[in-house]
């Protein structure tokens, strides 16, 4: 039983992340914190994808090296896919600024509260 | 004539380029590059689509790998469709954006890059491609929403920017279980492998299906994964809206149908009931729901947002039908609900510019202070229920054959009742829009009110004349969708036809 978790362990660090980025996503109040929980979830993908990769005693794929390999073509999605991710959270976090300077707060309901007495 | 499909995509990248770059030497100079760009995007894609009816598909590979593991970029009738929708309506809101602004050249850029993510999405026959053109095409509506100058457009835009990450991570993470099992991302070559790994194992092909169809259900905004919808076409600027509503879900439904029958294909619906009934659950939901929310509505552009959701459970009903007649049906209502609905908003839009009037009860009496606007609105309004001729009847017609051909009784009767649906959001407005007398004084209070920076004094003389309210793009652009909904109408019967051959490959292959 152990053994069978231990073998997976990265797997099961992977839904742990998403497991929490989702829940940081829905129960944040404040909307900074938000954005931090899409970014704890997005690297439960990214470690998914590079757990994916490995190979029992594979070596880097460089030719200089030995066989067996890890794959690289992960890494290489992987690469792209956090370029994406900071995008995103620079995207974010500028709206972010904007929703600060236009309302003077953070706080989910804080937030609410203001534009229903508008 | 292969190697002009890169360009569909490098066009509006570099006009984006060009747009930013401009803005440095003189402002307001966005929208001539645009306009540039959009129409050389069109030229393009006009050429690729008039070779793309035959039997071959034209397929182009990036960087002059072999196939399974360069980018292959294809295109097949389907998405020539796609394609030349995506540049003519980019084309056609410019003309409105011209007065209607924004006007910096950041907002240019950023449309541009738009265009560039969805082209993208259309063109690519690599499926992880796809997510970073899901991405981009995120990235850019995200921004767009976020332009309006209220308070309003950044909070939209921000729930937008999480619920949509969140869904394209889904969907990443389905590419993920789908490349684990076969190690492949090609999308034609996925088909085969992922059926040879089916026959062993089907659950690695079962979770790719459903994180992806869940993801894609996340950016087509299928009730109830719908919520980013309504406050993001509603707090984003009016031609903003009316692009985004026209294009963005009308790819990733695209992108929907594409993943579902070109990597999964009907072998792995016919083995997987539960896949099936996760698509026909999401069509039947969306579009009594849909409906039901839209009619509750007191906003013009939210309820036309709602109206969204219900008719995009029409297109996801037909991929879930999926036999040929439906899926011609799927594409002709594609097109015909991106110019029906992009329509709308832009005419929802000129009425308020006009008359400053935002709500279901402002549009008491419009016929007499915005003639346009009230007409339009009503050609398309009749459109979207689907009255013959036009192009709503014809998509909602071949949908509905397509169930019956299917024997599928129940959707078929959901599809009709979506039609009775729809007529219950639109006659109230079309009703109050022609038939009953303006209310005498509050509309100038509630424009005031509402998010309107009209001023007040635009609606009391009537409306109509104002001058630095709508322009003759805004004019033309809003005339144009309607006569536009009504001549696809005619044309739609004989697209069905050319497109029958690309559809059936389609069903074909693996």
């Amino acid at each position: 039983m152990i053994e069978a978790i231990a073998a997976k362990d990265y797997y099961i660090a992977t839904f742990l992340l998403l497991g929490i980025g989702t829940y940081v996503m829905i129960a944040a109040g404040n909307l900074v914190k938000k954005v931090i929980g899409m970014n704890i979830f997005q690297t439960g993908i990214f470690l998914f994808f590079i757990a994916s990769a490995y190979v029992e005693g594979g070596n880097p794929p460089i030719l200089t090296t030995e066989g067996p390999y890890v794959s690289p073509l992960p890494h290489v999605l992987i690469l792209t896919a956090i370029v994406v991710g900071v995008a995103l959270t620079a995207v974010a976090l500028g709206m972010i600024v904007r929703i600060y300077a236009e309302y003077g707060t953070l706080e989910e309901d804080t937030l609410q509260e203001v534009r229903h007495s508008e | 004539m292969s190697d002009l499909v890169p360009f569909a995509v490098a066009v509006p990248i570099f006009g984006s380029i060009v747009a930013l770059a401009a803005g440095v030497f003189r402002s307001k100079s966005g929208w001539a590059v645009a306009v540039g760009a959009s129409v050389l995007q069109l030229a393009v894609a006009g050429t690729l689509a008039a070779s793309a009816f035959g039997d071959e598909r034209i397929s182009y590979v990036v960087g002059g790998f072999d196939v399974p593991f360069g980018i292959e970029l294809v295109v097949d009738g389907l998405s020539a469709t796609v394609l030349l929708l995506v540049a003519g309506v980019a084309l056609g809101v410019l003309a409105y954006a011209r007065r209607a602004g924004p006007r910096s050249n950041p907002f240019y850029a950023t449309y541009l890059l738009l265009v560039a993510g969805l082209s993208g999405m259309t063109v690519t026959g690599d499926l992880f491609n796809m997510y970073v053109f899901l991405e981009i095409t995120g990235l850019a509506a995200y921004a767009l929403v976020a332009s309006g100058e209220d308070g309003r457009s950044p909070v939209a835009a921000l729930k937008y920017l999480i619920v949509g990450t969140f869904g394209a991570s889904l969907f990443l993470l389905g590419i993920g279980y789908a490349y684990i099992g076969t190690g492949t991302l090609n999308m034609a070559d996925l088909a085969v492998k992922l059926a040879e790994s089916a026959a062993v194992d089907p659950t690695l092909a079962q979770a790719a299906f459903a994180l992806i169809v869940v993801g894609l259900f996340i950016k087509v905004a299928v009730f109830p994964l719908h919520t980013w919808q309504p406050d993001a076409y509603a707090g984003a600027p009016d031609t903003v809206s009316g692009l985004i509503s026209a294009l963005v879900s009308t790819v990733a439904a695209y992108a929907l149908l594409r993943v579902v029958y070109t990597v999964f294909g009907t072998g792995f619906l016919e083995s997987n009931p539960v896949a099936e009934a996760m698509l026909v659950g999401g069509a039947v939901v969306s579009i009594v729901v849909g409906s039901l929310l839209a009619v509750s509505q007191s906003e013009v552009k939210r309820m036309l947002a709602y109206s969204s959701v219900s008719q995009f459970g029409l297109i996801v009903a037909a991929v879930a039908i999926g036999n040929t007649t439906a899926l011609v049906g799927a594409a002709i209502h594609l097109v015909g609900h991106a110019v029906m609905k992009g329509g709308l908003f832009l005419t929802a839009g000129l009425v308020a510019t006009e008359t400053g009037a935002r709500t279901v009860e402002e549009f008491n009496g419009l016929v007499d202070r915005s003639p346009v606007g009230a007409g339009a609105f009503g050609v398309l309004a009749v459109s979207m229920v689907g009255v013959p001729p036009t192009v709503g009847f014809a998509g909602k017609w071949y949908v509905a054959v397509g169930a019956a051909e299917s024997g599928a009784w129940a959707l078929l009767a959901v599809i009709v009742a979506s039609t009775l649906l729809t007529l219950a959001y639109f006659a109230r407005l079309v009703e109050r829009m022609f038939f009953r007398e303006p209310a005498p004084q509050p509309a100038v209070e509630r424009a005031g009110a509402t998010t309107s920076a009209e001023p007040a004094d635009a609606v009391a003389d009537g409306g109509g004349g104002d001058p630095r309210g709508a322009s003759l793009g805004m004019y033309a652009t809003v005339v144009g969708a309607a006569v536009l909904a009504v001549a696809l109408g005619f044309a739609a019967f004989g697209y069905g036809e050319l497109l029958e051959p690309t559809i059936e490959r389609l069903l074909l292959s693996p």
